[in-house]
């Protein structure tokens, strides 16, 4: 990299927030994707909307590829600087600007931590939905770039549907501002829907400005233990019906249940196919309602085991079995591959038992635990990276899985992004017409190809 | 050290936002997971040992709030305390740590003397003398921000004054050893004091064996395993010798510590049955919340409690300070924001990192003031030190008491005013 591209970045952002020692490059060389690295040439952390339009400016006119990132917990690659470059860390922009209460909308910088932004305005009685399980540390513009989901995302939706508006730096060093205060506007192109999930491949936003809703007055918790998986899933398909719609409908299997027990010791039995975590929200007689109907639902799915929270605390209790899932299950071997793939909500018994037998096929370890009522599952492989050939078979494993996803109907990825990891499977899904379309907007956005290259398309 | 600890970090950056360093600058190189990436880097060859990435390491406060945060098992705090401990093996004590770590702390006569002449300035006016015209602007920044610390030295340590055998008050069901620590012995003398009140009164015979050393914990700070290694052996062997139920200490630091001691001897039995035997007061208090009850008295302030991190993260007691404070009759407890984040003491890091641990520092205050209690409670020496040189600055004044001396002050009917 030119030292005279170096000088006029350090003018821009001071020298502190300008990155090119050995040390810190290998430090930004990954996110927590597994197995994937790429050494960037220097890392810039901006303090506002302004030093991000030189920099990329800067970068364009010298033809250095840009990456940006946020808290850098990517699980596709998504903000590792593949063509190395330059990696822009948006971690300092990190106010909330303004939370309007008439309006109900919330405008933050981009590099505002979603939990933050959470409490600010649950604080308010408001509420903001989408809760990705990398909530405390994920940005809301990483967020916005991936289209997070989250337990709530049935009832509630993902983050694309609670973007009003959006400031954002295209790759040629220009603002592009879209959507505003306005609930309808139909002005142009949607280019609000565009931007999400555009993994930082069509510019950088600074700003994010969200929708919010009224906080629900009461949340009921409940624990369900199925012997048969099948019958978990009926449950899940009857609740749907009885058009009840939970705030969360959480599945573990047996796998992870065996892990979750070893881990944590909560009581949970080894010989059942299924425990499902489900919350529902909302009016207090709605709440008695549901929880009501559902107990009978699950009643006659042969559940063995129904539980409701009373209190706060004995909520948190019954929901530590979802909630340390992930932590069991990583602490059995040394790397874990968290993978995200999800099919419609009437295939999720086929999905699972899918997804032990190839599992068994390839003699590796998964389990699987995720999002029921949106069928959005995460298989997930306890291995070692040492063993290069467990990994290989690991691979062989996911490959199967994903091609199983497409073909009942459903998607390669419902929350973690294409990134670099997902990109083989992306024609498969959308077909070349949804290549060459997708091209041809990445063409629009970026003439030169230097924002995030070597993602998605 | 165990490679596979290195690898078993996933990067799902769960540590980051509790990382007291990673909040204050955002740079993955100060934070838990950079840390363990850049030791794994160097084992697998790919980097060598820089001045700059000791300089990196060298800015976590092992603070182990990543070890809580950590969904997979891994102690990035400890994993860097452990490395660095490999290299001193290699490298040798410099002459500063070998006095002070060899010669001066396991030798609590000698510790004792030397801070003599600390006293002397103190209270013969010096210090004030010393403070007014600025003198201390001409040495080394280091002794200015020691001197600013040190709050007033009792005139004798705990040590000397307290007898080895403290009777229990009434009906006697029980023994237990009593740990003193260098820094609450020296410093804060008044706070045991109110630690081995509370055990007799519940019942208990308190033993203080004069002999006791250093727990070790500087030593492990300054990666001297060889002298941490012969002072737990000490420590071990002097304290099961006594018919004693507990091993209890009023020092996060120090209970960290002896709770490792296992570990520290490879798991031998003694030292297993030693460390089984640790008790923090605050849980040893919680655990007889039935007898301590009825003998609190109204206590009508509003207080806030900070956890250590060697008694949170270490030790995982978090829940029984708190029980402890909000049964005090008229209490108002306000629990105050990040109140598991460090204060920025974290050993001697408040003088060798002076930057890093103000910024660290003054968000632990504004959290505190933020509370608007009057009085800030907490259970280790060094949060002691750090927060109230800290809160003596500011108004409203903000007093900071040992959790013993607040539930003394219950027990007494003491008025705070």
């Amino acid at each position: 990299m030119q030292q005279s591209l170096i000088r006029e970045m350090r003018a821009v952002v001071g020298e502190s927030h300008l990155l090119t020692d050995r040390e810190s490059l290998a430090c930004y060389k990954y996110d927590s994707t597994p197995e994937l690295e790429s050494l960037p040439s220097a890392v810039v952390l901006p303090g506002n909307e302004e030093e991000v339009l030189r920099i990329v400016g800067l970068c364009h006119d010298a033809g250095i590829p840009v990456t940006p990132r946020g808290s850098g917990t990517n699980l596709s690659g998504g903000s590792i600087a593949a063509a190395g470059g330059v990696v822009v860390q948006t971690s300092r922009m990190c106010r909330i600007k303004e939370v309007d209460e008439e309006n109900l909308t919330a405008t933050a910088e981009t590099g505002v931590l979603t939990s933050a932004l959470h409490r600010e305005v649950e604080a308010k009685g408001l509420f903001y939905p989408p809760d990705p399980g990398s909530m405390n540390i994920s940005t809301i513009g990483g967020n916005v770039a991936e289209n997070s989901g989250g337990l709530r995302g049935l009832k509630y939706g993902v983050t694309a549907d609670y973007i009003m508006g959006l400031r954002t730096v295209l790759p040629y060093g220009e603002l592009l501002v879209t959507g505003g205060k306005a609930v309808k506007n139909v002005a142009g192109y949607n280019l609000n829907d565009l931007l999400v999930s555009s993994e930082g491949t069509l510019g950088i936003f600074t700003e994010v400005m969200v929708k919010l809703i009224p906080k629900p007055l009461r949340k009921k918790t409940m624990l369900v233990h199925f012997p048969v998986l099948e019958q978990a899933a009926l449950t899940v398909s009857r609740i749907i019906a009885a058009r009840i719609i939970p705030a969360t409908l959480e599945f573990l299997d047996r796998v992870t249940i065996k892990c979750v027990e070893d881990y944590a010791h909560v009581g949970l039995p080894l010989d059942v196919d299924a425990v499902l975590l489900i919350e529902v929200d909302g009016h207090p007689m709605v709440v008695e309602d549901e929880a009501a109907a559902i107990r009978t639902i699950c009643e006659q799915h042969q559940a063995s085991y129904f539980q409701v929270a009373e209190t706060a605390e004995d909520a948190l209790k019954l929901a530590t079995a979802r909630r340390v899932a992930l932590s069991a299950l990583a602490r059995v071997k040394p790397t874990t591959i968290l993978e995200d793939a999800t099919v419609p909500r009437s295939c999720i018994a086929p999905m699972v038992k899918l997804i032990q037998e190839t599992a068994r096929k390839h003699n590796v370890t998964i389990g699987t635990f995720g999002h029921a009522g949106d069928g959005n599952l995460h298989p997930t492989c306890l291995t070692d990276e040492r063993d290069r050939e467990e990994i290989a078979r690991a691979h062989r494993a996911f490959d199967e899985i994903f091609e199983a996803a497409i073909a009942m109907g459903g998607t390669i990825t419902g929350e973690h992004g294409v990134g670099m990891a997902k990109k083989k499977y992306l024609s498969k899904l959308v077909g070349e017409a949804g290549i060459r379309v997708m091209r041809g907007i990445k063409v629009a956005f970026d003439p030169k190809g230097m924002l995030n290259p070597g993602k998605i398309v | 050290m165990d490679y596979e600890k290195l690898i078993n970090c996933m990067r799902c950056g769960m540590c980051l936002p509790h990382c007291p360093t990673y909040r204050e600058t955002f740079l993955e190189t100060a934070s838990p997971r950079g840390r363990v990436a850049l030791v794994r880097m160097f084992r697998e060859g790919e980097l060598d040992i820089s001045d700059r990435f000791l300089e990196y390491l060298s800015l976590c406060l092992d603070c182990q709030a990543c070890a809580s945060a950590c969904p997979c098992g891994v102690n990035a705090g400890e994993l860097v305390a452990e490395f660095k401990c490999e290299r001193k093996e290699r490298e040798g004590l410099s002459f500063m740590e070998e006095t002070i770590l060899r010669r001066l702390l396991p030798h609590p006569d000698r510790l004792e003397k030397s801070v003599g002449p600390v006293r002397l300035y103190q209270q013969s006016g010096l210090q004030h003398v010393v403070r007014r015209l600025g003198i201390l602007k001409m040495f080394p920044p280091s002794l200015e921000r020691m001197d600013g610390l040190l709050p007033p030295l009792p005139k004798r340590p705990l040590r000397r004054t307290l007898q080895e055998i403290t009777a229990a008050a009434g009906e006697e069901r029980g023994a237990v050893g009593f740990f003193l620590g260098c820094v609450m012995s020296l410093v804060f003398s008044e706070a045991s004091l109110a630690t081995v009140s509370l055990l007799s009164l519940l019942g208990y015979r308190v033993v203080t064996p004069k002999s006791q050393k250093c727990c070790g914990a500087p030593n492990f700070l300054a990666a001297d395993r060889e002298g941490l290694r012969d002072l737990a052996r000490y420590n071990t062997n002097l304290f099961n010798s006594f018919d004693i139920q507990f091993v209890v200490t009023d020092c996060g630091g120090c209970g960290a510590e002896l709770k490792r001691y296992r570990n520290h001897l490879d798991h031998d039995e003694q030292a297993s049955l030693f460390s089984a035997r640790v008790r923090d007061i605050g849980e040893l208090l919680a655990a007889r919340v039935d007898d301590l009850a009825p003998l609190l008295k109204r206590l009508p302030v509003k207080v806030t409690y900070h956890d250590p991190c060697h008694i949170a993260h270490s030790q995982g007691i978090r829940q029984e300070p708190r029980r402890l404070i909000e049964m005090i009759p008229g209490i108002d407890f306000r629990e105050m924001a990040e109140a598991d984040a460090c204060c920025g003491s974290a050993g001697t890091y408040n003088i060798s990192k002076p930057e890093m641990s103000d910024r660290v520092l003054q968000r632990k205050v504004d959290n505190i003031r933020k509370t608007g209690a009057d009085f800030l409670v907490t259970s280790n020496p060094g949060c002691l030190l750090q927060l109230r040189k800290a809160l003596a600055s500011g108004e409203p004044n903000i007093r900071v008491l040992h959790l013993t001396e607040l539930l003394m002050m219950s027990l007494s009917g003491l008025d705070p005013g």
